[in-house]
């Protein structure tokens, strides 16, 4: 069956459902007694643990990185980057991809139940911070019996978390992987999500967050809020290259009234809708509130070296050259705060047109360097093994 | 070990902070780590020098020299180092006054253009000379200024630049011989040890 699937992909997987029963406190003080995650892997942990690498996703990200479902066409959103002989070798790692709790994949989020009400948590969920997914994340790795990660590997709210994990658990990372990423939100990032949030609320199928009891869901304002998105994760020039100003239907000739629809038009109203119909409003309302919230020198005196000089483990900073969401520039500031602080870290600014996107696509110079720093990784870790 | 990166790993002082400005596949920085255990930063703008720093471990920076270097502050590194590359930046004498600003000493390599070799191919062919050390032709050399021994002693003198110690290196005969007698005509290679 494998075989369909090519040699270099994971093949069929299966996502499992890990229950964690260790009560989890939230940033905000909440105590979640129990939670459940969604959970993929993918690879084989060695005989001493070493090998675990774990894939922190971003704002609509889930556990399903890699690999096929059953009847599935299409793979996993981070496949062209994990699986045998790719730069995250599953014939060499242990890869371990969840879906976050406040997500809506499956995980404990606004959609699952209240075990106080019986009722879904809907917009009553409590507010999260990347923090809170790192301790999640941590006790999920001590359910697996992993000790340390061999790398923790995220891009955008992902690379958050990889940077998190660093300072709160120093001890527990060998190499943190941040890919177009920052240390914290800009006001113009800010205020795009501030945008996509009253889009959600406006929607009058809304109810204040309580649309799960109406059998509602505001469709339209988590459409246009991630139409509003998508455009930020594109740059000017790819979205000239792709649509530029092509019509989709109708033509400008003198007398013609057909109504004129350019391409990106459609581009964008479909992904709107294909993603509406696929993520809940409410985790859509906290996992960008998370992001606003996101600082990581805050509690080091605003000082991002202060705030380094906790971590112990190397680090591997990436960005695109056309992502004006997360920019070069953002990633640079923690290049700069890693060597004041004199951590072990390297920086590769990578040439694309793809926008903040980038590092969910395909490029070979983005594939070298992660396959050239996690192939070192490896060979360390399997030289100590032997 | 070719004879400058020896000059280079006896100036540099064991734990000590290292920028290699243009660092190259990390040679000099993986060396300068195994012998004398120092934490070394290297910058570098060509994609396959970065992998190549990368597999070996060696800390590296994509950040094109000829852009600002402002984000290193002053003082923040013992030693900063520029080997065979100077004569392709962009401004040269800016460039030595970051490194001079950035680190408290520095070690800067570069080709001597007054070698006699160089002088003969000028004056006997009266063509810009294409040698071993700069094999490229003068359109698509990546080496746009070209100066000699004497003209980097006058501009450190012009720009107060202390020498704590150069050395020369020529290899082949009469070179070896007269590169410190004479460094300007015999040395192939000037290796300066600066502060301010």
């Amino acid at each position: 069956m494998s075989l369909n699937y090519g040699q270099n992909s994971v093949g069929l997987v299966t996502a499992e459902k890990v229950l964690i029963d260790t009560p989890l406190t939230l940033a905000c003080g909440t105590v979640l007694p129990s939670h459940e995650l969604m959970v993929e892997t993918y690879g084989c942990l060695n005989t001493d643990k070493s090998n675990a690498i774990l894939i922190c996703h971003a704002l609509s990200g889930h556990h399903h990185a890699a690999g096929f479902y059953e009847g599935d066409d299409k793979p996993g959103w981070w496949d062209d980057y994990i699986g045998p002989g790719k730069p995250m070798d599953s014939n060499r790692f242990f890869i371990v991809s969840l879906n976050n709790i406040g997500s809506c994949f499956g995980s404990t989020g606004p959609t699952s139940t209240n075990p106080a009400t019986g009722e879904a948590w809907g917009a009553q969920f409590p507010p999260l911070r990347a923090r809170d997914w790192v301790e999640s994340q941590k006790l999920l790795m001590e359910k697996l019996g992993i000790d340390r990660w061999a790398a923790v590997i995220g891009g955008s709210l992902g690379g958050m978390q990889a940077m998190r994990w660093s300072l709160e658990h120093p001890d527990k990372v060998a190499n943190s992987i941040v890919i177009a990423s920052s240390m914290r939100l800009s006001a113009q990032n800010i205020a795009f999500n501030e945008i996509a949030r009253r889009a959600i609320k406006s929607d009058p199928q809304f109810f204040n967050g309580d649309y799960l009891k109406q059998g509602a869901a505001p469709r339209h304002g988590l459409a246009l809020a991630r139409m509003i998105g998508h455009v930020t994760y594109l740059s000017d020039e790819l979205m000239g290259q792709k649509f530029g100003r092509e019509l989709r239907s109708g033509d400008f000739t003198q007398g013609e009234s057909a109504p004129i629809e350019f391409q990106i038009e459609s581009y964008l109203n479909y992904q709107g809708d294909k993603f509406s119909g696929g993520f809940d409003a409410n985790s859509y309302i906290l996992i960008t509130k998370m992001l606003d919230y996101f600082d990581l020198a805050r509690e080091y005196h605003n000082n991002p070296v202060e705030a380094f000089s906790h971590a112990q483990c190397d680090f591997l900073v990436i960005s695109f050259s056309s992502d004006w969401r997360f920019s070069p520039q953002r990633s640079r500031e923690i290049v700069d705060a890693l060597i004041g602080a004199e951590k072990n870290v390297s920086y590769a600014e990578i040439e694309s047109d793809q926008g903040h996107d980038a590092f969910l696509l395909p490029n070979p110079r983005y594939e070298q360097v992660l396959a050239k720093y996690l192939s070192r990784v490896a060979d360390q870790l399997e030289g100590q093994a032997t | 070990m070719s004879q400058d990166l020896s000059f280079i790993s006896q100036w540099v002082k064991a734990n000590s902070r290292v920028l290699d400005l243009g660092c190259g596949d990390g040679t000099l920085l993986a060396e300068l780590k195994q012998r004398l255990a120092i934490k070394g930063y290297g910058l570098e703008i060509d994609p396959v020098s970065i992998e190549q720093c990368i597999a070996k471990g060696v800390n590296v920076i994509e950040q094109d020299l000829n852009n600002s270097l402002h984000n290193f502050p002053d003082n923040s590194f013992d030693t900063v180092i520029m080997t065979q590359a100077l004569q392709a930046m962009r401004y040269p004498h800016l460039v030595l006054d970051e490194m001079l600003r950035i680190g408290s000493e520095c070690i800067i390599t570069f080709p001597n253009f007054g070698h006699w070799r160089a002088r003969l191919y000028l004056s006997i062919f009266g063509r810009m000379p294409v040698t071993k050390q700069l094999a490229y032709q003068w359109y698509d050399t990546p080496n746009i200024h070209f100066f000699t021994y004497r003209d980097f002693e006058v501009l450190c003198r012009e720009r107060n630049i202390h020498v704590i110690k150069k050395q020369f290196v020529g290899e082949r005969f009469p070179d070896r011989q007269l590169k410190n007698l004479w460094p300007n005509l015999f040395a192939e290679t000037a290796v300066y040890h600066l502060s301010k």
